[in-house]
């Protein structure tokens, strides 16, 4: 009556070692892009670095009589332009992301809150360029400038959710029995989280708004629509200013040589170091600490 | 006197608790009021949006999604955006065939299969992918990626098909194809590590429960973690859906930017690399608030894909309803 | 005899029996922690055998050893011989799939399948054991159904999830799962143990009428439920070796001595509640 034989148990046996070998493969897979990617970037970026590339500015490539172009000059001017960009969009996402990140983690438990973290969801969800367009109705039509500061409100958007995210959680990581033990001794409420809290998670709360930088430092949609770039280091964030991703997206558009073609991936050189060196460094120290 | 001292006493600790409270009412609202910001922005997003496509909302209507023709000159205005919704679509359902099986399958292995000391590096690797810069992948698409298909498959196929089939011909260097294998590699990670932390919740007496009847380790994956968890990584895919849909630079670098709806070895367009390439310079009020409605179309649907998703995805971390934990 | 599919299904139905599982010089690690040393007993065939002993003592580790579950936990791993009917478990070319099959178990807090209907819960085991007939399945989900003495409260809700039983009925759903694929023993790790008194008294019942046709081990820290129950108690403490505590069987015999009798101090101490 019981049909099990050894066929059956002999083809069972392969679909499940032959299921679980492609879980490996898919796991294969799915590294070799990111291998790739980043050997490409360091093949062909590493050797583009050098003090000159990185001191110095755009200049307009004069063909030589030979033929082929002359020097092409640094990214010194997007380097900076991307630290000031996303550093300006960090300041102002990061009060919002983190009154609201303590609000949903000591006092957000009702409808309201489940309302907050929605729409935390739906800012983190929703594409890069909605922000540009959003900040280009808001800002850029109405005052027919694209400042990078308006790149950095767009940024500022995308970067909230991230801060959110990551303050809620690594406050609910602090013990309940520190915030009984402050206010046992007699500490209110408010000032138990600011002095007691607060601290024991300064670690992880960093972290989280360093990998919100790192996103900000790495977005580009956003500023298409935003900022006016510039080729010139620029400090007014009231003004033009260039950036690593803009300039990544408009060489690729204008290679036009072999030099440009060798400073494109120093640039992405440079951008890709940025920001898998932060996300690695937010990894290391996470763990340590967890 | 010692009675004296108890009532000086007892309002010197009600005076304390009454400023206290105060000083927690007041910071609990300051955190409230930024909360509120949060929803306010994205109502605002919306209603931004909303009004900004206002006048193109006029001038077509919600026909503009069935309609295949754009033309941005003054005085000739026709904003029909069919080509980038078909783009949009095709790109994203490549990138979903792509990384959806293997996604799951990353996210199986790193949360059933893999041996324990892998497990840290490995989601790590994984999630690295996520974390390099849109720019990078356009960049490497362009140039490497792109390239590459045309040498090696494409033009082959083209020279030896081409000409009985026509989707094969001229293949260019930017086209769907290339949009929608960038776009599969870029959602690839949060596929992955959804499904891996969806699985992970996954009770361990469901796993022995058919381990103990003799199941094979992929039969007990197969017919008890995988049912349990399907809610959970179907939300992790729509959200990756979600980032395909609306990733903007990677396709725009990649899809070559023609409103057009072409064979997938040809130049396209998606919904978000128009407004990526036509917004900065629009030639007209109407011709920028054509843009707009197309990304008021793109938030509304990837709102209802998070929503919906997250609903899913929250479900199954809270486990079905009279379960024992 | 080799240990093949077929000789799972060699003995007919009605002539169906337990088996004889004989462990030999039996240590169970996690990780590089040994947690029960070398164990040497025999479960005899159609008998219950109840472990006891007090937590951490490496009963249910034992348990799990018997059907190569222990090593389902990452980094856990046994060595040494058991002997099913002869046939050691633990051979360099025995599947644990096999071993499965041919011992069940029954785990302490109910196990339904949450996906599945109370009658995919019992099919689920027969189909991976490849059949497929419809009347053959119902069959056999009825028949697994009276022997765990559910029959008469599931009949109608067959399609419903397992999860609309009550804790008890739910337990004997996963006793019906054991048995319906025939195992020659069946092992129950603390099966009471979140049950109320009632179904506990059901389950015990039920295992009682079960050992005509398996022989069964049965992990409990209730040692009125062993006297009550079984036929043979093995009792484990949590003795010292190079510093470190480990389980060990310190006396193992017929129930009626255990509780009346007892060889050793350390299980006098322990059913007369000194220690535990």
């Amino acid at each position: 009556m019981k049909t099990l034989n050894m066929a059956r148990y002999r083809r069972r046996k392969l679909v499940d070692r032959i299921m679980r070998s492609m879980t490996v493969v898919a796991t294969l897979l799915a590294l070799i892009p990111l291998f790739l990617i980043l050997g490409y970037i360091v093949i062909q970026g590493a050797s583009a670095i050098s003090w000159h590339f990185l001191s110095t500015d755009y200049k307009v490539p004069e063909l030589s009589l030979d033929g082929s172009a002359s020097d092409v000059g640094g990214i010194r001017y997007a380097i900076i332009g991307t630290l000031l960009i996303a550093g300006t969009a960090t300041l102002i996402a990061l009060p919002i992301g983190l009154l609201a990140g303590i609000y949903l983690s000591e006092y957000g438990k009702g409808r309201f809150a489940s309302f907050v973290r929605f729409a935390t969801d739906v800012l983190s969800g929703s594409p890069s360029i909605i922000a540009g367009v959003v900040v280009y109705i808001v800002l850029v039509k109405t005052t027919k400038e694209k400042y990078a500061f308006y790149g950095s409100v767009a940024l500022a958007l995308l970067m909230i959710p991230i801060i959110v995210r990551t303050t809620e959680e690594i406050l609910k990581l602090v013990p309940q029995t520190v915030r009984e033990a402050a206010v046992a001794l007699g500490v209110p409420q408010w000032k138990a989280i600011l002095t007691v809290v607060l601290p024991a998670a300064t670690g992880g709360i960093l972290t989280g708004i360093m990998l919100a930088f790192a996103r900000a430092a790495g977005e580009t949609a956003p500023l298409i629509v935003t900022v006016f770039v510039s080729n010139s280091v620029e400090y007014n964030v009231f003004g033009s200013m260039g950036s690593l991703p803009m300039y990544i997206y408009r060489t690729l558009d204008e290679l036009t040589s072999p030099e440009q073609y060798k400073v494109l991936w120093g640039a992405a050189f440079v951008l890709t170091a940025l920001v898998l060196v932060v996300n690695i460094l937010v990894r290391v120290a996470t763990r340590r600490r967890v | 006197m010692a009675q004296f001292r108890i009532a000086e006493q007892t309002t010197w600790i009600r005076r304390l608790k009454q400023k206290t409270q105060h000083g927690d009412s007041v910071f609990r609202l300051l955190t409230l009021a930024f909360a509120g910001v949060v929803i306010g922005l994205v109502v605002m997003i919306g209603l931004v949006i909303w009004n900004g496509s206002a006048e193109a909302r006029q001038y077509v209507g919600f026909d503009f999604l069935f309609v295949d023709a754009w033309n941005p000159v003054q005085g000739r205005e026709e904003f029909g955006a069919l080509a980038a919704v078909y783009g949009t679509l095709m790109t994203s359902l490549i990138a979903l065939v792509l990384a959806g099986p293997i996604g799951v399958f990353v996210g199986v292995f790193l949360a059933e299969l893999c041996p324990l000391q892998l497990r840290t590096p490995l989601s790590f690797l994984v999630e690295l992918l996520a974390a390099i810069p849109s720019v990078i992948y356009g960049l490497w698409g362009a140039l490497v990626l792109g390239p590459f298909l045309l040498d090696t498959i494409n033009k082959p196929l083209a020279e030896r098909f081409g000409s009985s089939l026509q989707f094969l011909a001229d293949p260019k260097p930017k086209n769907l194809l290339v949009a929608g294998i960038i776009l599969g590699i870029m959602i690839l990670p949060t596929i992955a590590s959804i499904t891996r932390d969806v699985l992970t919740v996954v009770p361990n007496h469901q796993r022995e429960a058919m381990l103990a009847l003799g199941a094979t380790r992929w039969e007990t994956i197969w017919k008890s973690v995988l049912p349990y968890s399907k809610a959970g990584i179907i939300g992790g895919v729509m959200l990756g859906l979600g980032r395909a849909l609306g990733e903007t630079l990677a396709a725009t670098m990649v899809i070559g930017n023609r409103m057009a709806i072409s064979s997938p070895v040809k130049p396209a367009q998606t919904a978000a690399s128009l407004i990526a390439n036509q917004l900065p310079n629009a030639n007209s009020d109407l011709h920028g608030s054509a843009l707009i409605l197309v990304a008021l179309v793109l938030f509304g649907i990837t709102l209802l894909l998070n929503a919906i998703a997250r609903l899913l995805v929250w479900r199954v971390s809270r486990g079905p309803a009279g379960a024992i934990h | 005899m080799a240990m093949t599919e077929a000789s799972v299904s060699a003995q007919p139905e009605a002539a169906k029996t337990g088996s004889q599982l004989e462990i030999k010089n039996l240590n169970a690690y996690y990780g590089p922690k040994l947690a029960v040393r070398d164990v040497t007993m025999t479960i005899h065939p159609n008998e219950i055998t109840a472990l006891i002993g007090p937590s951490g003592c490496g009963k249910s580790t034992l348990l799990r050893c018997l059907n190569r579950m222990h090593e389902a936990i990452l980094g856990a791993r046994a060595e040494g011989t058991v002997l099913l009917d002869g046939e050691d478990i633990y051979a360099q070319d025995i599947d644990a799939t096999l071993v499965r099959r041919r011992v069940g178990m029954v785990f302490q807090l109910p196990t339904p399948l949450r996906t599945r209907s109370v009658y995919e819960n019992i099919a689920i085991g027969l189909r991976l054991g490849g059949i497929k007939n419809k009347r053959t399945l119902d069959e056999i989900v009825e028949r697994s159904l009276r022997q765990a003495a559910l029959w008469d409260e599931v009949k109608d809700k067959l399609q419903q999830s397992g999860l609309a039983l009550s804790g008890g009925q739910q337990q004997r759903l996963c006793i019906a799962r054991a048995i319906a694929i025939e195992p020659d023993v069946l092992l129950m790790d603390e099966p009471c143990s979140a049950l109320d008194p009632v179904a506990t008294f059901r389950i015990e019942e039920l295992m009682i009428e079960l050992k005509k046709q398996f022989t069964i081990v049965i992990v409990t820290h209730n040692m009125q439920q062993a006297a009550r129950v079984s036929d043979r108690t093995g009792v484990f403490m949590v003795e010292r070796h190079d510093e470190k505590s480990v389980g060990e069987l310190v006396e193992y015999a017929p129930t009626g001595q255990i509780f009346t009798t007892p060889q050793d101090h350390r299980t006098e101490e322990y059913i007369t509640g000194r220690v535990g």
